[in-house]
């Protein structure tokens, strides 16, 4: 029950916004900041009334769940459930959801209504994303989240929105639709196997396939959620959408959207197809290690702000995605714990970003140097945040990469050193930005307003997060109890798999 | 087939909707003779087409019924018919403002879309080929008429030309493959011709195999299957926006729902090569469709193109058989036919069509794609129901096409039709773009241009128009969430083809996953 609320609470107060706007102009924002703050204290309920349930494995990790019919023909439910990760992942969503309504606050002036609308459309869909336990449901808000991201970056982006926003909906929609094609052949797997046809994961689980079957279903989703986390070779629309979208485009992007492709991998990919997963670990690992270098290395040679750190994303999902493949407790906990220190950090260097671009109406790098004596607040809060993205001990990022890469070495030495050697890179490009925009003399002669209240306020409660996830990382570790105390009798089989 | 003299009361009960929509094309002749004002003349069609839906549940209740060897009113058809009949309906309403409203005479277009939609009836319900080419040449001469009907514009002439000719070639194409089946197997009885190849050593020769290869390709032409399709964007283009509305939805539909009965029936989808053929066509007609439509930027000619791209996205599911493949059809031709409309509608409420006060004459639908930028911060319903609409052509969640696209998978997944299943995936990546393109202008706002000038669009729309454009939006979206509705009618009764041999049952075609 309080699931499907997590979601409907985003649906009608999407809805509410945009009328509100039309009745009132300039309440939108308000509907909408009451409508995620709701959010927030709900998810940060379930999360305390959780912490008991979490401390004991026994109870299966699954905290809560609803079901009801909803397409009988095809054995589809409306079937929702939350466990450790999920629920992490819903409590970022809606933080980060307060942070994007936050920092629209007076950058979207135009059509303000819609724009809410479509911001907690996508929450919505993401919310959905993370809870859905049928297939078909959770590909139906994979799809929905889409759209209202669609319009986010073209109505309300930069210079080369129009491009950038399309060329976003294709790759999602393409692979998605790949998705879909995986996720019918599974189903009739397992109907031809069992005779019963359902799009229930759990029902899925464990439906026996011959290996070359469960290969091609398995890249069927793996697509899917690579172009979404991004991996590699399918990123190529990551850059261009984190830098045409307005700044609670670029946080949603970054700090949950991408997370459903990386929640994908550890939800979907290896626990429907362990077998698969296994024989394919090396080569999503050897990806995801090229990842974490090529990321870094495009990040410094950057000139624009918020494409800089869209490529540290490429990094840092890199180190994800190493964490799940390498699939045992320290690497899933890394991951788990990168996953969400990477959407605070990124999150809040969009939000400077988007603060420099209001006030300065540019990204370029070139055109920034020496705020640090006009803006003493933001260059702090750059300086943070850019150490903290470049992991340094005392923030939630290196907890992440830590035991990712302490994970990773038992399975692979040379894929945990190359990963390793990324510090070196991000330490670069890390620095390369504070260098550039805050340091050195103050050439363009720019005069500009410090942070207000309200930003400082969405700065700071990020910095106190990226701490407190640094200092005490253990409640999010203790939050993915399947994932992180333990993972499932499959691993087994996976590790051995790879030894060979 | 002996019908014995008690049973023509309840045979001519089954016939009724057929027999309606045939009296009221000609009381509304009769009216239009005496007292010439559209306005009683679009009442009469309007309440003709209710009468013979309404008389739909009475043919429903006498269950699966053959009426002489010419028709067979099952569910099937009577779900079709009543598709068509609402279809017809929606057609009709749009048609009104657009053709000049009170002000102009154009009564004799309600007959003739009466009657084409009597020829789109009696299609889906003919299980002989008499009735089939009867139904053929009903439907596409009141077309030639429908599409020139605004005989003083010249695109629409050229177009109703161009029909004229390719449809009189495909209807030249049917009969010829007819007589070369009717040649080998001397039946022209649907069942029969199932029966006949149903025998253990009895399949197509030469002969019949050519006659099945000239149908296909009559029927090709008809639906615009991708070697066949050159003539849809012209006359889509040249034709007034709610007669390609009908062109699109009943004219193509109600001929492919015809094919899919001829083939479960007659036994064609056992024949290898006409299979390997229909699967070729519909990957090129999925992919090339789409490819073509990234190179217009007449709206018009996008949805052409994206009708022939949904069409081959339909042959998919066709191609599955089955039960399954008859669920999958007529959910996602429902979907489409509501999406078409609904599109074509939006087109139809912002062009002047014929009613422009100036001349008399409009030069043009508004159909360029700068006539749409902004539209959203103007008109935000009317934008809001044509964005719904591409985005269902589009298949993206909480709309009826993400459903029936999910059912063309289904179905092509379930018969493991691998390549095309690839191909609509890829096709429909495709497609994505030109929707965008046109939703990206819809919701520009950076355009200075605005409307062009040029372009005169009516002030006002109709109470009628909104309600029906609001009707479409709300299925739309309905369907879209809770399919469960429409599912349950097609699993239940739709998917059970009269006539079918028994053995087809036996086969495993029939039941359903």
């Amino acid at each position: 029950m309080i699931l499907s609320a997590l979601i409907f609470i985003l649906v009608a107060g999407g809805l509410l916004s945009w009328m509100a706007d039309r009745w009132h102009r300039g309440s939108a924002k308000w509907v909408a900041l009451a409508t995620v703050g709701i959010e927030l204290v709900l998810t940060i309920w379930l999360w305390l009334q959780s912490a008991g349930a979490m401390a004991f494995p026994a109870h299966g990790g699954w905290l809560a769940e609803t079901r009801s019919e909803w397409i009988p023909r095809f054995g589809v439910s409306f079937h929702l459930a939350m466990d450790g990760i999920s629920l992490l992942l819903v409590v970022l969503t809606a933080f980060l959801g307060v942070v994007s309504v936050a920092c629209s606050w007076t950058e979207i002036q135009e059509r303000a209504g819609f724009f809410y609308f479509n911001l907690l459309w996508t929450l919505a869909g993401a919310v959905g994303v993370f809870l859905a336990v049928d297939l078909f449901l959770f590909f139906f808000f994979w799809e929905l989240m889409l759209v209202p991201m669609y319009f986010m970056i073209a109505i309300w982006g930069h210079e080369k929105r129009q491009y950038a926003s399309i060329k976003f909906f294709i790759f999602a929609e393409g692979s998605g639709l790949l998705m879909l094609v995986a996720i019918l052949a599974l189903v009739f797997v397992h109907y031809r196997s069992t005779g019963v046809l359902t799009f229930d994961y759990f029902e899925l689980l464990n439906t026996p396939m011959s290996p070359s079957t469960e290969l091609w279903i398995m890249l069927g989703f793996f697509i899917a959620f690579a172009v979404k986390a991004p991996i590699v070779p399918f990123h190529t629309w990551l850059p261009d959408a984190h830098t045409e979208a307005p700044t609670a485009g670029s946080v949603i992007l970054a700090g949950v959207l991408l997370k459903t492709g990386a929640y994908g991998l550890l939800r979907f990919v290896v626990p429907l197809f362990p077998e698969a997963a296994g024989y394919f670990a090396p080569v999503a690992m050897s990806l995801g290690a090229a990842g974490v270098v090529y990321g870094a290395l495009l990040a410094f040679a950057q000139t624009d702000f918020k494409r800089l750190v869209a490529y540290t994303s490429v990094s840092h999902l890199g180190f994800v995605v190493l964490g799940i493949f390498a699939w045992n407790p320290w690497s899933l906990g890394g991951a788990a714990m990168q996953m969400i220190a990477h959407g605070i950090s990124t999150g809040a260097l969009f939000v400077i970003a988007g603060i420099l671009q209001e006030r300065t109406h540019t990204r370029d790098m070139h055109r920034f140097g020496g705020l640090w004596g006009v803006m003493p607040r933001l260059a702090a809060m750059g300086l943070f945040f850019a150490i903290a993205a470049l992991g340094l001990p005392g923030m939630g990022n290196f907890v992440g990469e830590f035991l990712v890469l302490l994970g990773l070495s038992r399975v692979s030495s040379v894929l945990a050193s190359v990963a390793a050697a990324a510090f070196v890179a991000s330490v670069v490009y890390a620095l390369a930005l504070v260098q550039k925009v805050f340091y050195g003399e103050n050439t363009h002669g720019w005069q500009l307003n410090d942070l207000s209240g309200r930003e400082m306020a969405t700065l700071y409660s990020m910095a106190a997060i990226a701490l407190w996830l640094g200092l005490y990382p253990q409640p999010v570790l203790d939050a993915a109890p399947g994932i992180a105390n333990g993972p499932p009798a499959i691993a087994v089989a996976h590790q051995e798999g790879n030894a060979e | 087939m002996n019908t014995p003299p008690s049973a023509l009361p309840s045979n001519l009960m089954a016939l009724f909707p057929l027999i309606l929509l045939a009296a009221s094309a000609v009381v509304v002749m009769l009216a239009a003779a005496f007292y010439r004002h559209p306005r009683p003349v679009v009442m009469l069609t309007l309440t003709g087409l209710v009468l013979s839906f309404a008389s739909l549940f009475l043919s429903q209740g006498l269950g699966s019924r053959q009426v002489t060897a010419l028709l067979v009113l099952d569910h099937y058809a009577l779900f079709f018919i009543g598709l068509i009949l609402a279809a017809t309906f929606v057609v009709a309403v749009l048609c009104y403002r657009y053709f000049g409203g009170g002000e102009s005479r154009h009564e004799a277009l309600y007959i003739l879309l009466l009657l084409a939609a009597l020829g789109g009836g009696v299609l889906v319900a003919s299980s002989h080929f008499a009735s089939f080419l009867l139904g053929v040449e009903l439907l596409s001469i009141s077309l030639f008429a429908l599409i020139a009907y605004p005989r003083f514009r010249e695109l629409p002439l050229e177009a109703g030309i161009k029909y004229l000719i390719l449809a009189g070639f495909s209807s030249g194409l049917l009969l010829f493959g007819m007589a070369l089946v009717y040649a080998q197997l001397g039946t022209m009885q649907f069942a029969k011709i199932g029966t006949m190849l149903a025998a253990p050593d009895e399949a197509l020769e030469l002969y019949g195999m050519a006659g099945l290869a000239l149908i296909v390709t009559g029927v090709g032409f008809k639906l615009a299957l991708v070697p066949f399709h050159m003539w849809t964007p012209d006359v889509y283009e040249g034709a007034p926006a709610p007669i390609a509305a009908f062109i699109a939805t009943v004219s193509k539909g109600a001929m492919l729902v015809l094919m899919l009965r001829y083939f479960l029936v007659a036994g064609a989808y056992q024949s290898q090569p006409i299979t390997l053929a229909l699967s070729l066509v519909a990957v090129m007609t999925i992919l090339i469709g789409n490819v073509l439509a990234l190179l217009q930027d007449n709206v018009k000619r996008i949805l052409a193109y994206s009708s022939i791209a949904q069409l081959g996205y339909l042959l998919v599911g066709f191609l599955a058989y089955g039960g399954l493949a008859i669920e999958a059809v007529a959910y996602y031709l429902t979907a489409y036919f509501v999406t078409m409309l609904g599109a074509f509608g939006v087109i139809t409420v912002l062009s002047a069509g014929l009613n422009d006060g100036s001349d008399g004459l409009a030069e043009r639908d508004s159909d360029r794609l700068a006539d749409y930028a902004g539209l959203f911060w103007h008109r935000p319903w009317l934008a809001g129901i044509f964005t719904a609409m591409l985005l269902s052509l589009a298949g993206i969640p909480l709309t009826m096409g993400f459903i029936g696209k999910f059912y063309i998978l289904t179905a092509g997944v379930k018969a493991s039709l691998w390549i095309p299943v690839i191909a609509v995936v890829v096709g429909s990546t495709i497609g994505l773009y030109y929707y965008l393109r046109i939703i990206a202008a819809l919701f520009a706002h950076d355009a200075k241009v605005g409307f062009v000038p040029e372009a005169k669009f009516a002030g006002t729309i109709s109470l009628a128009e909104s309600v029906t454009l609001a009707t479409l939006t709300l299925l739309l979206i309905a369907l879209g969430i809770y399919p469960t509705l429409l599912i349950q009618l097609l699993e239940t009764t739709v998917v059970h083809l009269a006539g079918v041999p028994e053995f087809f049952a036996l086969a495993g075609l029939v039941t359903g996953v």
